[in-house]
């Protein structure tokens, strides 16, 4: 009777303990490795770290610098730049293509390989080959030159004032696909007995679609501004294979100043500082969207 | 019984390795491609004919950034290499965090002192004590010339400045391109020190680039070299954005261009597309440069060692890398001049010979100056920071005057 009373007890203790026994190793090393990386950044940030950590406290001078430090400024306004058109033409050029493929038609299953495919490539062979396409020399300007239209230009690629924007389009190109999988299957998981009763109640399809099924895509459009606002914020080897955050310093991102400074320049702390930047920047961005998404999951 | 194997395991694991450094060598570069992998392979051979042990930690790419990244984790893990490939005032900077070698003995046996000219002895230096070694040195001031192109266009190699627009002009108008640059920001930098040199001559460029006088830096000097820049930009095809060097130095190869400033290390382009110096093509000073010369010199710097195993192959190091015969083969594979002043250049071509010939004279003028493009001149953060101005001025509407207001302010970031 003892044995099987202490038998009992175990199980009950395994069954409080079990699972976080079972957990810790990766919430040890999430909060070594995530968190714990976060704070020491965030203290030599505040350090006159410079090709070393240093420990010595220094104030606010690193951010000082950084904010008057121009370059900053216009890797800043490209992320705004960036990020904004990135996000907004994905989630047309996704919602587009996933609408198109909801109708049914004939081999839906290959044209969404065709379009899921370019996700399967990393961003650095999307940015060479863009590069290369787009580059005036060799890519399409050339050939529509040579086609005859002699008057064609489309130097965006070494235009300092139009580079980042070519950074959109490769990002879009890239990203869209993935979207669009995502809508479709938020599509796919609305009732149909929903489209039928709209349909018997005489709505016409783009009602149906404007009314019933994109506003119940709501929490798919929470995921996918997720994904997407930190693809745009930590982006880096996109810009690095297309431009090289060139011409100059035009299509500079704050990943590639963080990277420069911190590891190339010798300046630990202003790099420390432009990372802590960034982290604030997806704080600024993820905490709101995050608690308006739980808050409509409550409601619910 | 198994626990003790097991921990027998475990020590011999982490002994082993510390056992296996003693009397070798490792040395990080980035010496990685054709005639630069051939010269790495020649100090290697003269270290293990010493009976030296070479273990060799080459990390390609980035332009030595990545190198870098790896010699920073291992230094922090307290286990350098023997030695690393740091140049300039990076010198400084690693002395600064207390972990370079004094090789001061090495120096004084072989009398490097007088070897070398002083302003490179003193960058090999911290604290009046030697702690790396130079390999050789690279001339950045060079104008490279398609003397085919330039007959054709009826144009002849320019000394000065209005001889080169004279010159670009009339390339131009045969429809060869007159400059070939590539639109990279080291590569803006080059453009502009040398075109700073020409323009404003070397004490300008002492006291602008390396004492980083905040006045001349202002001055109305530095707005004639925007001026001067401004003007070559004209001259520059569209398509040079990101443009890499090698593929602007194929186009003075071909003729498709007449003219590229660039280092020394450009002529190995040339001669590995076969072409044979002051026939194919012709290497002279940038304009306005003529007996002034920028430097830029890879060196070895040397990394405190625990075993004295490991200190007498580091001294070993130190000495066979100043040694006449080495400074000769290296630098005949990479296309560089060595840095020993007595290195005899029978050997050699005629840049290179010019290139020495050239570095003696302006040793003694005082016009030997550091390449500040090439990081050796001014602290990291501080070349980083004209870089930046040098380089946003060549890719916008930016007016020489703003552009020295700005390149002042950047003069000032430590």
């Amino acid at each position: 009777m003892s044995a099987s009373l202490s038998q009992g007890r175990l199980s009950a203790l395994a069954d409080r303990w079990l699972p976080k026994l079972v957990l810790s190793p990766t919430l040890a090393a999430s909060l070594i490795f995530v968190y714990g990386f976060i704070a020491w950044t965030g203290w030599l940030s505040f350090t006159e770290s410079r090709l070393m950590p240093r420990y010595d406290w220094a104030g606010f001078m690193q951010y000082q610098a950084l904010f008057d430090n121009e370059r900053w400024w216009t890797a800043a306004a490209n992320l705004g730049i960036f990020g904004s058109l990135f996000i907004l033409f994905c989630l047309l050029v996704g919602l587009l293509m996933a609408v198109l493929l909801d109708q049914k038609i004939r081999a839906e299953g290959a044209l969404r390989t065709i379009y899921l495919y370019p996700m399967a490539l990393s961003f650095v062979v999307t940015g060479t080959a863009w590069k290369w396409m787009l580059n005036p020399d060799m890519g399409l300007q050339k050939v529509m030159n040579d086609l005859g239209f002699a008057n064609f230009t489309f130097d965006w690629l070494v235009n300092p004032d139009m580079s980042i924007y070519t950074v959109v389009i490769a990002g879009v190109w890239q990203s869209s696909g993935f979207v669009m999988a995502l809508f479709l299957a938020g599509l796919r998981g609305i009732d149909d007995s929903i489209i039928k009763a709209a349909q018997v109640d005489g709505a016409s399809l783009p009602t149906i679609y404007r009314r019933i099924l994109i506003p119940s895509l709501r929490p798919v459009f929470f995921s996918v501004l997720l994904i997407l606002s930190h693809i745009a914020i930590k982006s880096f080897d996109l810009v690095m294979a297309l431009t090289g955050g060139g011409p100059g310093t035009s299509s500079d991102v704050p990943a590639i100043f963080m990277y420069q400074f911190a590891f190339t320049r010798g300046q630990l702390g202003q790099g420390a500082a432009s990372a802590m930047m960034m982290l604030f920047t997806i704080v600024a961005v993820l905490v709101p969207l995050m608690y308006m998404e739980t808050r409509s999951a409550k409601r619910v | 019984m198994k626990l003790k194997s097991l921990t027998m395991a475990v020590m011999a694991a982490t002994l082993l390795p510390a056992a296996a450094f003693a009397g070798d060598v490792e040395v990080l570069h980035w010496w990685t491609s054709g005639g630069e992998a051939k010269s790495a392979a020649e100090l290697k051979k003269m270290m293990t004919a010493k009976g030296h042990a070479w273990k060799d930690f080459a990390v390609a790419g980035g332009g030595g950034d990545n190198a870098m990244t790896a010699l920073k984790t291992r230094v922090v893990s307290g286990n350098p290499p023997t030695a690393a490939q740091i140049k300039g005032p990076a010198i400084q900077e690693w002395g600064a965090e207390g972990v370079l070698a004094d090789i001061d003995a090495v120096a004084k046996a072989g009398n490097w002192d007088k070897q070398l000219p002083v302003v490179v002895s003193n960058v090999m230096k911290y604290k009046g004590k030697y702690v790396a070694a130079p390999v050789n040195v690279h001339r950045v001031n060079w104008l490279w010339v398609n003397p085919e192109a330039f007959k054709k266009a009826g144009a002849t190699v320019p000394k000065t400045w209005p001889e080169f627009f004279a010159a670009a002009d009339k390339l131009q108008k045969a429809g060869i391109q007159p400059v070939a640059h590539g639109g990279q920001p080291w590569q803006d930098a080059t453009l502009f020190e040398s075109v700073a040199l020409g323009v404003g001559g070397a004490d300008y460029y002492q006291k602008a680039f390396v004492k980083l006088d905040k006045a001349t830096l202002a001055g109305p000097t530095t707005v004639k070299v925007f001026e001067t820049m401004a003007k070559i930009k004209t001259y520059i095809d569209k398509g040079a954005a990101g443009r890499d060097w090698n593929l602007a130095t194929a186009m003075v190869i071909n003729g498709k261009a007449g003219m590229q400033f660039m280092g020394d290390w450009a002529k190995g382009e040339f001669t590995a597309a076969g072409k044979v110096p002051g026939k194919d093509f012709i290497c002279t000073d940038a304009p306005g440069t003529q007996n002034a010369f920028t430097f830029n010199i890879d060196s070895m710097a040397m990394f405190q060692q625990k075993s004295p195993a490991a200190v007498k192959a580091q001294a070993d190091l130190a000495a066979t890398i100043m040694s006449p015969s080495f400074q000769e083969v290296f630098n005949l594979n990479k296309g560089s001049i060595p840095a020993r002043l007595d290195t005899p250049m029978a050997k050699f071509d005629a840049c290179a010979k010019k290139s020495s010939f050239d570095m003696n004279a302006a040793a003694k003028s005082n016009k030997l100056v550091p390449s500040f493009a090439h990081k050796m001149a001014m602290p990291s953060a501080t070349e980083g920071a004209m870089v930046d101005v040098i380089s946003q001025f060549m890719n916008s509407n930016m007016t020489p005057a703003q552009a020295t207001e700005r390149l002042a302010k950047a003069g000032a970031v430590r």
